[in-house]
């Protein structure tokens, strides 16, 4: 790889709600303390978006949202980059973003970025909030991914679109199959906050190695993080095995 | 006579429940008293002015600021200084007092219904950013519902912070504002118009939509804080009143100077109302030295980014070590991810003993913030260990239910 990996911050202003914002931080530093130049670069919506090799979307609210994807879809530079093989990371209402179409405040829909054959219509009834386990099947050998879901619409994965995995606590995509998330390519979509890199850093690990060309990297020092994933992990399957998980929003 | 016996009931139960060391006895009686006469608000509230104070940060301070300020009439003034700040409090708090003056903390959300019941003379708007994500509605929204809510109460005075963009679209409609130049640290919740989807630009001294008319009211009051910490307020009129408190930080002169423009809308004069508020030491145990054993420890505050961004000012400039405890229950919101909203990279020179339920997640974030720590589960055990480190006194900075935790804890 030639001069600095440079991960981008796709719209904080706008898509910055819910701490999501620390995915970019993590990666950038999990390349530093490898060894790898790297640059985390805050694209704010009143720019074109930077040329990079990772770019993160965060949650945001409806109206932010809408604004988001109007700008992505005018730029047009995160379509061009996805489609050379730059790493997309999207969350919650910036996993909406790169499906067709997402809802507006209303439920009226809004056009995507398209980066994912999928849709994403507002749900009946309450919105999803709480804790999600998720096994991993869209790739290989991920342990299981904790995070929490905070959002309202329903996400319909098109025939063909690889779900990131399936939700075993939580609502993940809601739309009545268990999914959760979607993967294209190197675009890879989820509802999890936490950040969902701080709690799954071997999912931060598999995008910095396609961002780096395949290379292999390094262990880290992951404790923390390890301490972090077992404790959510048994609070959420013992919660979940008394039934008190909020598991709102899913027909499941 | 149905509110009589209501206000009888609110009282009762609230004894009874203190008596039984059931909690600080605000929300069990006021909860009776509601289901007995459920305009029980309305009732109390009748022949009093009522003073509502609400925002993301800075309530119960600037509830308490109020209250001693209004005080300098002479008038008795009641309060829900317990931080019960739902209509079960509010009426908790008036039931069995004759007090012709009230003040109440009001939950940002049920601002509309407090507002209708209790015909406020003054309302006080601080500041609106995100806060319990999982609970809370949008801040746009409450922005929105505020709007509406003021517009439809023209008798009521409105007290509004000029620079947040929200709480000006919040308070826009409202027919008498004072608006207040209190500063705003946090704006990252401002940065897209309310007014028309335009974007919001913040520069010195100012602020303005890049699309709209929409921007920086001019204020009747503005807080200057000179280099040397020193702190005024500059009144339209050309009258500057120093602001000299005892509680600390920048948000706190904010606070007070809101406050006394609130006290200024009742009818009581600022310089009076300044001078008892600057006894204030503290303030529902927030920024009292507290004894752990033999350390003294200096409580405080912070429960979301706004909050932290202020407070990580104020401790930046100490050298003791830092307790920093994070928990995620009910009252706290049950999703801590806000901590990567927060610069906790500027702590990267201090001694800092993490613990809280959520260590774990605050020990993650301190990780890749390169801020060296150590973690202790037990939040009492953390302070002794972080008082190892230097002569027996630290600060510590909880979100709610931690910093709740640590103050029954001590002494």
């Amino acid at each position: 790889m030639k001069g600095a990996l440079r991960v981008a911050v796709v719209y904080p202003d706008l898509l910055g709600t819910y701490g999501d914002g620390g995915n970019g931080a993590i990666l950038a530093r999990r390349a530093q303390w490898r060894g790898f130049e790297a640059e985390l670069v805050q694209a704010v919506s009143d720019d074109p978006l930077p040329e990079a090799d990772i770019y993160c979307l965060g949650g945001g609210e409806d109206g932010p949202q809408v604004r988001a994807a109007r700008s992505l879809v005018d730029d047009g530079t995160l379509a061009r980059r996805a489609g050379a093989g730059a790493v997309v990371l999207a969350v919650c209402a910036g996993f909406q973003i790169v499906g067709r179409s997402f809802p507006g405040a209303e439920g009226e829909p809004h056009e995507g970025v398209g980066l994912l054959a999928m849709e994403t219509v507002k749900g009946e009834g309450p919105r999803a909030v709480g804790e999600v386990l998720v096994d991993v099947t869209g790739l290989h050998d991920l342990p299981v991914l904790t995070g929490f879901e905070n959002h309202g619409g329903r996400t319909r994965l098109d025939d063909g679109t690889t779900p990131l995995g399936h939700v075993t606590v939580g609502v993940g995509n809601g739309g009545g199959d268990g999914s959760e998330g979607a993967l294209h390519g190197r675009v890879v979509g989820t509802y999890l906050h936490g950040p969902v890199l701080a709690r799954n850093p071997a999912l931060a690990d598999v995008l910095l190695s396609w961002a780096l060309g395949g290379a292999s990297l390094a262990p880290l020092d992951d404790a923390a993080a390890e301490r972090l994933r077992d404790e959510r992990v048994s609070a959420v399957s013992r919660r979940h095995r008394r039934g008190l998980h909020r598991r709102t929003g899913s027909d499941r | 006579m149905r509110a009589q016996l209501a206000s009888v009931a609110t009282r009762f139960v609230n004894a009874t429940s203190r008596r039984l060391g059931r909690g600080q006895g605000t929300v069990a009686g006021g909860r009776v008293g509601l289901r007995v006469d459920p305009e029980l608000l309305e009732h109390l509230s009748t022949g009093r002015q009522v003073v509502l104070v609400t925002g993301t940060n800075g309530k119960t301070t600037t509830t308490r600021l109020v209250t001693v300020g209004l005080g300098a009439s002479g008038d008795a003034v009641a309060s829900n200084e317990t931080g019960s700040n739902m209509p079960e409090g509010h009426v908790a708090a008036l039931a069995g007092t004759v007090a012709p003056r009230a003040v109440l903390e009001v939950d940002e959300v049920y601002l509309p219904r407090v507002l209708t019941a209790t015909a406020a003379a003054a309302v006080v708007l601080l500041n609106l950013s995100r806060d319990q994500l999982d609970r809370t509605n949008e801040v746009r929204m409450v922005a929105g519902r505020w709007r509406a809510a003021l517009a439809a109460a023209p008798r009521t005075h409105v007290v509004a912070n000029a620079d947040d963009p929200l709480v000006v679209w919040g308070a826009g409609a409202a027919r008498d504002v004072r608006w207040v130049g209190a500063g705003l640290r946090w704006q990252r919740d401002a940065v897209g118009c309310p007014s028309c989807e335009g974007r919001i630009e913040f520069g010195e001294g100012g602020w303005a939509c890049t699309s709209c008319a929409f921007a920086r009211p001019v204020p009747v009051a503005t807080l200057a804080v000179a280099p040397d910490g020193s702190a005024t307020g500059v009144w339209s009129d050309g009258t500057v009143r120093p602001l000299a408190l005892r509680l600390p930080g920048r948000f706190n002169l904010a606070n007070a100077l809101m406050a006394a423009v609130a006290c200024e809308a009742c009818g009581v004069e600022p310089d009076d109302a300044l001078s008892v508020m600057a006894t204030v030491e503290e303030v529902a145990g927030r920024f009292t030295v507290r004894e752990f054993g033999d350390v003294r420890a200096r409580l405080m505050l912070a429960k979301n980014p706004a909050g932290w961004e202020e407070l990580l000012d104020l401790v930046a400039q100490g050298h003791v070590p830092l307790v920093v405890s994070i928990n995620a229950r009910v009252a706290d919101g049950g999703d801590p991810s806000w901590l990567w909203d927060v610069p906790y990279e500027r702590l990267a020179d201090r001694t800092v003993v993490a613990t809280g339920d959520r260590v774990r997640d605050l020990s993650v974030r301190l990780h890749y913030a390169g801020v060296a720590h150590t973690t202790e589960e037990d939040p009492v055990r953390a302070v002794a260990r972080a008082a190892d480190h230097a002569a027996g006194a630290v600060d510590v900075i909880g979100n709610y239910t931690a910093f709740h935790d640590l103050l029954e804890h001590s002494a």
